[in-house]
């Protein structure tokens, strides 16, 4: 029995690995009913795998048959894999025993699609129902739709879900069209455009009606693939954009591609995976959702790419060196937001403190700016006098002199002499 | 002038109601553990009293929001040496100023404490994410740990109601004190240790018959979850710093 057990396992998790939402965040369960788990607001990231990201949730599909042919997909009908399919009450089991031990912060479960998308989403519904009914469980529960299933059982899955998701995968139409021809972006929308209805409605009958069940409080997301189509990196941020105001979405996960396939239309297997083209692409996400920057700021037709060689924040202001040297003690928090080397704690306390008295060098170091960064950008109480103005491109160059950055193995301001 | 006290919060809140009353001018206040006589510096044993430390406490929460007496207490559960005299300073600077004080991050003792707090928390937050239950065969959920700051105070609650519906035991073995939740009230416990035991995990012979089943699955889906061409072990480390690793299931 545990032989068979821990094949599925690792079958399954194994499947579900390429999905890269792992926030157990924003959830408001409370435990009230004296059962077991209870959401916590930051989420808890309980171990990191040894490629560095975060384990939170039991990832597993329940499972990994699919009559889908997606090339980007590693459970597509064509790929020779081997196959599995947990029980319902074997998810809730797993669950319930990795839940007591402290080893997760919840579960998520996906699943390829089997027979069709309303049968699969049944047996979804079925193990959420199971977790919250039967074993009084409060912790968190991230559910992937299945496109195509129906209304009825999305909307009950709300109300056992603390968060709901489904994949974009490709950021443009054309690409998903490439590498999945029987899927459309259409097939996400729906979803995703129901369940915000029904959030907002929800949200609506709390005002009059003092008792309303919860219904996603943990809110949506989506995630697109990224290096396996040639979008620009303009494309896929002005799709994510438009998706975080249209749906209202909690998080758009970028997933870089890690070749599965020796398919033509796609990255040879071997190819490394866009790791820094990804990390660029979340600094961008973290400047639209945190600091105030609208992604037209940060990508337009004269700029469709990211720099490789720093970050998009870096970028942006040596662009503008209209707007600098920013004066940290007069400076609206919004500006010093801006500001290379300032972040959203710093921003914060500067304006705090500056209430007390002019702010000088060491006291910005002592709250947290990355002072040599930011000192070509800001000016304060003892900054050095300076006549020269230097160039955008000079500073870059002062920049990228004294910085190491874990992508560029070669300096390469190393002047060759022989 | 020296202040020494006996490493207690109420000794540190008494140290602070007697330099009000008296004046001194500048004090710096250490704990008795780590105070080493100085030749040419005077120095005044401050006396534990709860009447006063209370009211300095009362004083406190008139001048500081929620969110600041947490960050003192987490400061004062930090156990470093230099944090004692801080949060002295700190709380004469606060009583000596206009309400909102604790703003000032220009301040050398207000971003002293806002950094203690955060270490504290931080260790705080590792605790409740790291800590790895072992069900033992009278079905108590077991844990030994021996985090770098005192934080079963604050990780209490998050096990109480997180796991309402099962006993648990977490040992602070650095500390020799731990926590044991009955279903109904969280208690302070000691344990006497057999000499040479293992105190992280019960033996397998006291341990329920599942666990093992249930340590293979994790670590089983510990290793699926891997994506091996994504390797980043410098990103690993960082985030679980080695001397976590003994803690986990998975790492073992």
């Amino acid at each position: 029995m545990s032989d068979r057990i821990r094949e599925k396992l690792n079958i399954l998790a194994d499947a579900a690995k390429y999905d890269v939402s792992c926030s157990s965040s924003g959830g408001t369960r409370k435990n009230d009913n004296k059962g077991v788990g209870n959401s916590h607001t930051s989420g808890i990231c309980h171990t990191y795998t040894e490629d560095g990201r975060c384990v939170s949730l039991l990832k597993i599909l329940l499972t990994n048959h699919c009559i889908y042919d997606c090339l980007f997909c590693v459970s597509r009908k064509s790929n020779d894999v081997k196959r599995a399919a947990f029980t319902v009450d074997e998810v809730v089991e797993l669950t319930m025993n990795f839940y007591r031990r402290n080893y997760i912060e919840g579960l998520f479960l996906s699943s390829g699609i089997f027979k069709n998308a309303d049968f699969t989403m049944e047996r979804l519904l079925l193990v959420c129902k199971k977790l919250r009914l039967e074993q009084r469980y409060n912790g968190y529960i991230h559910l992937k739709m299945i496109p195509g299933a129906s209304d009825e059982l999305i909307k009950e899955a709300g109300l056992y879900a603390d968060r709901m998701s489904i994949n974009l995968e490709m950021p443009t139409e054309a690409g998903l069209k490439l590498l999945a021809p029987e899927k459309s972006h259409a097939d996400v929308i729906k979803p995703l455009g129901f369940v915000q209805q029904n959030i907002v409605q929800f949200a609506e009958d709390k005002k009059l009606i003092k008792h309303v069940p919860k219904f996603v409080p943990a809110g949506q997301s989506t995630q697109m693939v990224i290096g396996a189509t040639p979008e620009s990196d303009k494309d896929i941020m002005y799709t994510a954009n438009a998706f975080y105001k249209n749906f209202a979405l909690k998080r758009v996960y970028y997933s870089g591609y890690v070749p599965i396939s020796n398919d033509s239309r796609m990255p040879i297997l071997g190819t490394q995976p866009p790791l820094l083209r990804e990390n660029r692409l979340y600094q961008t996400d973290w400047l639209m959702r945190f600091y105030g920057f609208k992604v037209q700021e940060l990508l337009n037709d004269a700029n469709p790419n990211l720099d490789v060689d720093i970050d998009p924040k870096l970028s942006w202001a040596i662009r503008n060196m209209q707007h600098f040297p920013v004066d940290i003690n007069k400076a609206d928090y919004r500006m010093i937001l801006r500001i290379p080397g300032i972040g959203v704690m710093s921003a914060q306390k500067i304006v705090q403190a500056r209430k007390f008295g002019k702010l000088r060098i060491d006291q910005l170091k002592k709250i947290g700016v990355s002072y040599n960064r930011a000192k070509h950008f800001i000016t304060c109480a003892d900054s050095p006098y300076q006549l020269k103005d230097y160039q955008g491109t000079q500073i870059k160059a002062f920049i990228m002199a004294e910085s190491q950055s874990k992508y560029l193995k070669t300096d390469s301001n190393q002047m060759i002499l022989f | 002038m020296t202040y020494i006290f006996d490493g207690s919060l109420p000794g540190l809140l008494t140290a602070v109601f007697e330099w009000f009353e008296r004046k001194p001018g500048k004090v710096t206040l250490k704990s008795i553990e780590i105070f080493q006589p100085e030749a040419f510096a005077e120095c005044f044993t401050v006396t534990t009293n709860s009447e006063k430390a209370d009211r300095v406490w009362a004083g406190l929460q008139k001048k500081l929001k929620k969110d600041w007496l947490r960050k003192f207490y987490c400061s004062y559960l930090s156990e470093i040496p230099e944090a004692f005299n801080h949060l002295f300073q700190f709380t004469t600077y606060i009583f000596q100023n206009e309400k909102g004080a604790e703003s000032n991050y220009g301040n050398e003792h207000v971003i002293a404490l806002a950094k203690y707090a955060k270490s504290v928390e931080r260790e705080k937050h590792r605790m409740e994410a790291f800590i790895r239950f072992q069900h033992t065969a009278d079905g108590i959920f077991y844990t030994g740990i021996d985090p770098d700051f005192n934080v079963l105070p604050l990780i209490s609650n998050h096990f109480k109601n997180r796991y309402a519906d099962q006993q648990w035991i977490i040992y602070d073995l650095k500390r020799k004190y731990g926590l044991h939740y009955n279903l109904n009230t969280v208690e302070e416990i000691t344990i006497s240790f057999t000499e040479g035991v293992n105190k992280q995990k019960p033996a397998a012979v006291l341990m329920d018959a599942k666990e093992e089943l249930y340590a293979v699955l994790w670590k089983d889906y510990f290793k699926s979850a891997n994506i091996v061409a994504r390797k980043n072990t410098k990103l690993h480390v960082q985030h679980v710093p080695r001397r976590y690793w003994k803690y986990l299931t998975e790492k073992l």
